[in-house]
C-alpha cells in the first residue's frame, strides 16, 4: 500500500461552487462509471446532447474546481486482500487537531481522515481514520503506530470493525 | 488476476486523462493495446475486483452534503431499524459495526438542510436517537492499494 498523492485539506463549510444544469446531466451520465468504449467522452456527449469538446471542457473544469475529485478506478478492498478495515477513532485536543489530522492522514495505511464532532458523554472521539490491512492483527499494529505518533495527545481511542454491509449504493443524483 | 490486471489497477487509481482516446493513451503507458485495456477493465468490474471506474464526485462541492450518522440499536430491533433506515434514498452506505454504536450510515443529499430533515425523520420513524457526525475538516489523501 502506498499513498503518494498530495495532501489536501478541505473545509466542508465553505467554498461552494455550484454546478449548472448541463454539468448535472454530465454527472448523471457518468456517476455509475465512465463508458468502456474507445472514445468515452464522445459517448457521454451523445447521451447528454452536447459536443464532445464541451463535455471535456466541463469535466476538466469540474476536476479543476474539485467537484470531480479524480477520474479513477476504485479497487474492492476485500477482493484485493485488505480484508480488515477498521474505523479508528481518537480523542485528541481540539486546538491541535488540524496538525494531528494531517499527520495521521499522511500515513500510507490510512484512506480517509476526518475531524468530526464529539457527542459527550457517550462519544468522546473527534478524529476518525480509516485503516486498511490484511488482518485485525495488522490493524492493531497500525493503531499502535498512530498512538505513538499522537503521543500525549492520544487521550483515548477505539477501533470499530464492520461486521456487515447493510446497504451500499453510493451517492446518486436523481435523473 | 495476472500481471497486466495488477498494472491496470495500480495505474488507474492514479487518474485517467480527459482526451479523445484516453484508453489508448493509458494502454500505451501500460504496454498493451486499447482493446485489451477496455476488455480487462470490463472483466475487473464484472468480477468486482474494482467497485467502479470513472469520475468520483465531491458532493459538497455540487451544492449537496454528506454526513456520517451513528445509532445505538438494541439487538432485537436491529433488523427492523436497518430496514427502515435503508428505505431512505439518501442513505448511501450503511454498515453494522461491532460496538455499542452499532449502526453507521452515510447520508448523501443535495442540500445541507436535507441532512437534518432525514435525521429527524429517521428518529421519528425508528424511535432511536441519531448521532450526526458531519465532517468538520477533511485531511484527505488518495489511498492507493498496491497489488503485487
Amino acid at each position: 500500500m502506498k499513498a503518494t498523492e498530495k495532501l489536501q485539506t478541505l473545509d466542508a463549510a465553505d467554498d461552494h461552487e455550484y454546478i449548472d444544469a448541463v454539468d448535472r446531466r454530465i454527472i448523471v451520465a457518468t456517476q455509475s462509471g465512465l463508458p468502456l468504449v474507445p472514445r468515452p467522452y464522445d459517448a457521454v456527449a451523445a447521451e447528454v446532447g452536447i459536443s464532445p469538446a464541451e463535455v471535456k471542457r466541463r469535466m476538466q473544469a469540474m476536476l479543476d474546481r474539485g467537484i470531480i475529485r479524480r477520474i479513477a478506478a476504485v479497487p474492492n478492498h476485500y477482493r484485493l486482500g485488505y480484508q480488515a478495515n477498521g474505523m479508528t477513532v481518537w480523542d485528541v485536543p481540539d486546538d491541535r487537531i488540524s496538525d494531528l489530522g494531517k499527520m495521521v492522514g499522511m500515513l500510507d495505511f490510512v484512506s480517509h481522515c476526518y475531524h468530526r464532532p464529539r457527542h459527550l458523554p457517550g462519544w468522546p472521539y473527534n478524529l476518525f481514520a480509516m485503516v486498511h490491512a490484511a488482518s485485525r492483527d495488522e490493524v492493531m499494529q497500525h493503531v499502535e503506530h498512530i498512538s505513538k505518533l499522537l503521543g500525549k495527545h492520544d487521550r483515548g481511542h477505539d477501533v470499530l470493525y464492520s461486521s456487515r454491509i447493510l446497504k451500499k449504493t453510493g451517492m446518486r443524483l436523481k435523473d | 488476476m495476472d500481471k497486466l490486471d495488477k498494472k491496470i489497477i495500480n495505474r488507474l487509481q492514479k487518474g485517467f486523462p480527459i482526451s479523445d482516446s484516453p484508453y489508448a493513451e493509458v494502454a500505451e503507458q501500460l504496454g498493451c493495446d486499447e482493446a485489451t485495456l477496455i476488455q480487462r477493465l470490463q472483466s475487473l468490474l464484472q468480477e468486482k475486483q474494482l467497485t467502479r471506474f470513472g469520475p468520483m464526485y465531491h458532493a459538497e462541492r455540487m451544492g449537496g452534503a454528506f454526513s456520517l450518522v451513528a445509532m445505538k440499536i438494541a439487538a432485537e430491533d436491529f433488523e427492523r431499524v436497518s430496514e427502515q433506515v435503508n428505505g431512505f434514498a439518501e442513505v448511501a452506505h450503511n454498515y453494522q459495526r461491532e460496538h455499542e454504536f452499532n449502526m453507521w450510515f452515510v447520508l448523501a443529499t443535495e442540500s445541507k438542510q436535507r441532512i437534518d430533515e432525514v435525521n429527524a425523520e429517521i428518529e421519528q420513524l425508528t424511535g432511536y436517537a441519531v448521532y450526526n457526525m458531519p465532517k468538520l475538516e477533511e485531511f484527505y489523501i488518495g489511498l492507493e492499494l498496491q497489488v503485487s
